[in-house]
């Protein structure tokens, strides 16, 4: 039992860690798809979280919308960010608009 | 340049200076905390007899405080019709789907389907209810909006907005219903307050799904005149 209580304690410290981290990656990314992707992970480790705090109807919603749509919806906007950029400096990828090369 | 960046370096150190205080005030916040919050738990587990459903957050969400749920199925619409209302975007390049994710969305819409209908079904007793159903929904209408698959003309126009429209508006229907024959506004009658939880998640889902599909292609669907 002791040796479970322990696991769990490091388990926790874990993921809250993992959290901070990701979350803290997110936001000072500067190549935005790498943002993006962070960001899906950050939301599946919350879900775990949220499993973890006993409440598995916000670690469901959290999984499918913050998580999955959320994602989508940021990454559909990145697309649409990309085409819009395009066309107006074809050519000169320097400096901050410089976002990825995929 | 050299003052540029003085100025630069003196504001962000006020940016620490800022964050540090608030962070301060919040951990202060955090442990003043009594020990043993006084929540309304045992409230709703007295009250769940009456609310129709066996699962407390499904009861909170639907009929204790249906009001919350009401407004932010009306914050969805409303970001939709803000989405709309831009109007104007390009529509994603149109790339022809591998074999991969052509099949893959065969196979998993009918199953995303199904998950959706079980996780409305069990969220009366158990985790589940509409937004996870309706999100659920959700993602099979991005899987086919990414397979290349568009509304045809026959849904694109009035249907679309009927589904688009129908878990806000029966919920006010059913709120108003209720007010009118001598409740108050979204008080279910215990006898009627499972079916009618059932019906109003129903409808929520279906809005849900087509509206996070919606957002999701970003444009509204044209409806090209018959030729």
């Amino acid at each position: 039992m002791e040796a479970l209580t322990l696991l769990y304690w490091a388990f926790d410290s874990l993921l809250g860690l993992c959290l901070l981290w990701l979350a803290w990656r997110a936001l000072a990314s500067p190549d935005l798809f790498k943002a993006i992707v962070l960001f899906f992970s950050f939301g599946l480790l919350m879900a775990l979280a949220w499993v973890r705090l006993n409440a598995p109807d916000v670690a469901l919603a959290e999984a499918a919308i913050g998580a999955g749509l959320t994602g989508a919806l940021l990454l559909a906007a990145l697309a649409r960010l990309e085409s819009i950029e395009e066309p107006i400096s074809p050519g000169s990828n320097g400096g901050e608009t410089d976002i990825h090369d995929r | 340049m050299t003052d540029n960046q003085q100025t630069g370096k003196a504001f962000r150190l006020l940016l620490v200076l800022l964050l540090s205080a608030i962070a301060g005030w919040l951990a202060y916040a955090v442990l003043a905390l009594s020990s043993s919050p006084a929540g309304l738990g045992e409230q709703v587990v007295t009250h769940l007899d009456t609310s129709g459903v066996g699962n407390p957050v499904t009861a909170v969400l639907l009929n204790f405080r249906g009001y919350d749920t009401l407004l932010e199925m009306a914050v969805l619409l409303v970001a939709l019709l803000g989405v709309w209302s831009l109007g104007g975007i390009a529509d994603y390049r149109e790339s022809p789907p591998g074999p991969v994710l052509d099949t893959l969305s065969r196979l998993l819409v009918p199953v995303l389907i199904l998950v959706a209908a079980y996780l409305l079904w069990v969220g009366a007793d158990a985790p589940g209810g509409a937004f996870q159903a309706g999100s659920v929904l959700g993602a099979a209408g991005v899987l086919l909006l990414l397979s290349g698959w568009r509304l045809g003309n026959r849904f694109a126009g009035l249907l679309l907005r009927a589904v688009l429209v129908l878990g806000l508006g029966l919920f006010v229907i059913a709120g108003t219903g209720l007010f009118l024959i001598g409740g108050a506004f979204l008080e279910y009658p215990p006898s009627l307050a499972g079916g009618l939880i059932l019906l109003i998640e129903a409808a929520a889902t279906m809005t849900i799904g087509a509206t996070l599909a919606a957002l999701f292609l970003g444009n509204r669907p044209r409806v090209e005149p018959d030729k």
